[in-house]
């Protein structure tokens, strides 16, 4: 049955008739309500709203002040555990922030200084050095003394502090359950959507719960930043082990490897590289989290952000958020290169002993250096002030330029897309009826992928449609919607260009990890200075989001065409024209259609930030939820984004399996 | 099990960790003392207001011979830390945006209430000193009846634009608008940075702006500006409909105003009484917070001097503390 509706399209009279009926309701729905006396067929009544709210609210409170294993309660276990994890967090925060301190709080003495800027940033270049050679070493030196020199290096050093700690707890419990899930496909399939939900629910839907357990610090915030981070670690790990070629695994049966033997020593040391990639990921997910991590305690580059901005200080802000781009650029950087670094063969020398390690050498002795001389010569241990330079005057005195010299073309232009493509669609997804949307996913669902998507979509829309957050679910994805659409419009051309111009590449990545690791708010002020909040400026904020995934499969997925058939368009007399779009656009059509659901993934990842320039959708009742301390409703509106991530993935996902089986 | 027990400092030393780690490992509790040697931890939240406050209360302490640590924290999830005994004490809570949240945490019996600062915080609509002249009258709430069209943008009008404040912040201006009769349509930002920096892009280009601005804040010392007056605020104006302008409507009035205040874990008492005295007659007034702030915000002077030398020229008044 299933197979049937896959391997035959429905004719595409069908859904333009659907198309055209969706359309029509929209507009007509609320007076035929009315006229037939089924309004509750178009506006959920809400007094059927289920009050699962309030109770959810109750069990947290419960699980928190209450539950107990008998000999001690679930909150001291919890406590007890975030004490074992503080242990390294305070020893990292010390040796590269606050130095070595006896006793606590202003009586506090320091009695080893941390890492001067100069010894951190050697062993940075060094690490650099090792994994790539001098190119890397010296984008090391730059980022580092980019840090130093703008004074933001303490600061700085307590995100690393906090990265630092998080990254192996992520990657060992990522790894772990990696394999059991690997090991394990029962496991596997319980996981899944555990892990969407982890990817989904916006941090601030469960950060209140995270405080009461956890308490205040940099604790809850690395778990915070851990449950956010896992999923790729988790989807890597499975990913490369899944990869790793079957004559090993024959090979090791061969030899007779125990199950642990296997995993030790052929699949995990095969598929490092794959790994790595995780452990990537687990970085760039945690310099995203910045900012909320410093709302609950971290401190740290994010906290300086929100401090700058809430002052209107639009050049610290932006220097901060830059800091964090330029440390995740360093960290991505040289985790890449560790990832696809080839050890080189060993040479047996027979150079005295510290020649042999010259680079963990010059570490030592630059630490040591710095260490004694920063005693007389203050300026070894910290960087002086009078070197630092500032640019934070000219970001206010450039969004001012702007604003007094094009602001009417910019409203302009807001209004242009307010009037043809905002306002109209918003109208639509409001109008539609709640029952005609629910029928059309159920029906969708069935013709594209069988029974079980009508079923999932169904039942996770209809959670929504219960708990009474519909109309805020409508506004969500009429803003995600739009945004993603002009995300491709504007992403896929430059993912075509960055694949197909050389040195064009280079510029693009450092702007789409800009993009993706420079704080939202940091360029949210400005563009509401010029666009005014309202839905326009959410629309900027996520499609400038929402594009990074866009460039990067779009780039990714034209890389990776056989150069032998574009050889084969060479011979025959193709144009480049011609090669791009016959041979290259077709076979990189699957991979581009996985990054759209990663865009959906993304668009959706930003509701929370829309919310700040007042919209009206599911990000504000999470935000609301936060400030009134309503775990219940944050919860609920949190799983609706979840949802809605889930729902339309799988059905990216069945779209895309058609469109390449038919193309 | 008393919480207190459970308390560690932020910052741990080796040694100092790792046996404060043992006694937690054995459930032993170190009998308190007189007065805790432990840290005091004071929250710094996202405005430099707090941050004044929070630093002249901290070196206050100091010269009590208490040791201080500062933790930065989001205003609303500070209460979290707050009730569970990891933070301690924050300084401005306002009455205008936390009153209920500080009644749910003093109904637990974890959060006290420390009484006021001394300073009130005043909230109401505010606008720009040029729009007086496209609205004659002004400030008097009545002229904006007729000049409505004058506060508007292209996408509301004919209706004013009105910047207000966070959802969560309440306000009831929805309803302040219907029951007054003004024409004005409200947008609600999601944080207070976002209505500055609307009021900003507007105040460059002269053009039409009408905010939800609020006291003590550096507001009035960049701008030039005033708030509207609505009829006075009283507690039956938002309760009865009879009361005020308009018979059939509740909301008829301007805003209530409130007071700042110290709220603190419900621990603090016990374990630093002297401490806890102190913060509670802490006061200052939002003369001398508005000075502070402009002096730190807007000419760019460093926080820890502008505190000294508010302790140095105060020490009749914070020795009494």
């Amino acid at each position: 049955m299933q197979r049937a509706a896959l391997s035959k399209p429905l004719p595409a009279a069908f859904w333009l008739a659907l198309a055209a009926l969706s359309l029509s309701l929209a507009f007509y729905a609320k007076p035929l309500g009315e006229a037939l006396s089924l309004e509750w067929l178009v506006d959920y009544p809400k007094l059927w709203i289920v009050p699962i709210q309030s109770q959810i609210s109750a069990a947290m409170h419960w699980l928190i002040d209450e539950a107990s294993f008998g000999l001690f309660t679930l909150r001291e276990a919890l406590r007890f555990l975030s004490g074992l994890m503080e242990v390294p967090m305070n020893l990292a925060i010390e040796g590269l922030a606050t130095g070595l301190l006896s006793g606590t709080g202003s009586r506090a003495v320091e009695i080893f200084p941390p890492l001067s800027w100069i010894a951190v940033t050697v062993i940075f270049a060094a690490t650099g050095h090792y994994a790539k050679g001098w190119a890397l070493a010296f984008v090391q030196l730059a980022c580092f003394l980019y840090l130093a020199l703008f004074g933001q290096w303490h600061s700085a050093m307590l995100t690393l502090a906090s990265i630092a700690v998080t990254l192996p707890f992520g990657v060992a419990v990522g790894l772990a359950l990696g394999i059991a899930c690997h090991t394990w496909s029962g496991f596997d399939r319980f996981m899944r959507p555990v892990l969407d939900l982890m990817q989904t629910v916006p941090v601030f839907a469960y950060l209140v719960p995270i405080l009461f357990m956890f308490g205040f610090g940099p604790v809850s915030a690395m778990i915070a930043t851990i449950i956010y981070a896992l999923p790729p670690m988790i989807h890597n790990t499975t990913l490369a082990l899944k990869a790793v070629p079957d004559e090993l695994r024959e090979f090791g049966t061969m030899v007779g490897c125990t199950p642990s033997q296997m995993m030790r020593k052929i699949l995990l040391p095969s598929a490092l590289s794959g790994l790595m990639v995780g452990v990537n990921q687990v970085i760039m997910s945690s310099l995203n989290m910045v900012i909320i991590a410093s709302m609950i305690g971290a401190g740290g580059l994010g906290y300086d952000v929100l401090f700058s901005l809430r002052r209107l200080d639009i050049g610290a802000g932006m220097e901060a958020g830059l800091a964090i781009v330029v440390l995740a650029i360093a960290l991505d950087r040289l985790s890449q290169a560790l990832a696809t670094r080839h050890p080189p063969a060993r040479k047996t020398t027979s150079r005295a002993f510290p020649l042999n390690y010259p680079r963990s050498f010059l570490c030592v002795a630059v630490i040591a250096a710095t260490w004694i001389g920063g005693n007389w010569i203050e300026a070894l241990q910290t960087f002086p002030e009078g070197w630092q330079i500032s640019t934070r005057q000219y970001w206010g005195e450039l969004v001012k330029a702007i604003n007094l010299n094009f602001y009417d073309q910019l409203e302009a232009v807001k209004l242009f897309f307010l009037a043809t493509l905002l306002l109209p669609v918003k109208g639509f997804m409001l109008g539609l009826p709640w029952a005609w949307v629910i029928g059309l996913i159920a029906l969708g669902g069935y013709k594209l992928g069988g029974w079980r998507l009508a079923l999932l979509g169904t039942m996770l829309f209809g959670f929504i449609l219960l708990t009474g957050q519909w109309d805020y679910a409508m506004i969500s994805l009429y803003l995600c919607g739009v945004s993603v659409l002009l995300a491709i419009l504007i992403g896929a051309p430059l993912g075509i260009l960055a694949a197909e111009v050389k040195g064009f590449s280079r510029v693009m990545r450092v702007a789409v990890d800009t993009l993706q690791t420079l704080p939202t708010f940091v360029y949210l002020i400005p563009v509401v200075m010029l666009f005014n909040s309202g839905d326009f400026s959410a629309l900027i904020a996520v499609t400038l989001y929402a594009v990074v995934p866009v460039i990067r499969y779009t780039a990714h997925g034209l890389d990776q065409v056989s150069p032998n058939l574009i050889e084969a368009g060479k011979m025959i007399g193709c144009s480049k024209w011609q090669i791009l779009t016959k041979i290259k656009l077709p076979l990189a059509a699957p991979h581009m259609m996985l990054g759209l659901s990663q865009t959906i993934m993304f668009a959706l990842s930003m509701l929370v930030i829309t919310a700040l320039v007042g919209t009206r959708d599911l990000g504000q009742q999470v935000y609301t939820a936060l400030s009134q301390a309503d775990p219940g409703l944050g919860l609920i509106a949190g799983l609706s984004v979840a949802f809605i991530a889930i729902v339309t993935d799988r059905f990216a996902a069945v779209a895309a399996k058609w469109l390449t089986a038919g193309g | 099990m008393n919480s207190s027990h459970n308390r560690r400092p932020a910052h741990w030393s080796v040694v100092g960790g790792s046996t404060a780690l043992l006694a937690a490992m054995l459930g032993l509790a170190s009998p308190s003392s007189a007065e805790s040697t432990d840290p005091i931890k004071l929250t710094l939240n996202d405005w430099t207001g707090q941050h004044i406050s929070a630093t002249i209360m901290g070196k206050v302490l100091e010269s009590k011979g208490l040791s201080v640590e500062y933790v930065q924290a989001d205003y609303i999830a500070q209460f979290a830390g707050l009730a569970s005994g990891d933070l301690d004490v924050a300084m401005e809570i306002w009455d205008t945006t936390a009153k209920q949240l500080v009644a749910d945490g003093v109904a637990t019996g974890k959060i006290e209430d420390l009484g006021g600062t001394g300073m009130k915080a005043r909230e109401e609509w505010w606008y720009p000193s040029y729009m007086k002249e496209r609205c004659p009258g002004l400030p008097d709430w009545t002229a904006l009846k007729s000049c409505a069209e004058a506060f508007s943008t292209p996408e509301t009008a004919p209706k004013g634009r009105y910047v207000g404040g966070p959802v969560a912040w309440g306000g009831n201006d929805e309803e302040r608008i219907a029951a007054l009769g003004l024409d004005f349509e409200v947008v609600h930002p999601g944080t207070d940075s976002i209505i500055f920096a609307e009021l900003e892009s507007a105040y460059q280009r002269k053009a039409p702006i009408m905010i939800w601005g609020y006291e003590p804040h550096w507001l009035n010392a960049k701008y030039k500006g005033e708030f509207v007056e609505f009829p006075p605020y009283a507690p039956e104006c938002y309760t009865d409909p009879a009361w005020g302008i308009n018979p059939d409507a509740t909301y008829d009035c301007g805003k209530p105003t409130g007071m700042i205040r110290k709220v603190a874990w419900s621990g603090v008492k016990e374990q630093w009484p002297t401490a806890y005295d102190a913060i509670k007659n802490f006061q200052i007034s939002n003369a001398e917070m508005s000075e502070m702030v402009s002096r730190v915000d807007l000419k760019g002077e460093d926080l820890n001097t502008v505190v000294d030398g508010w302790i140095a020229a105060n020490s009749a008044v914070w020795q009494k503390w």
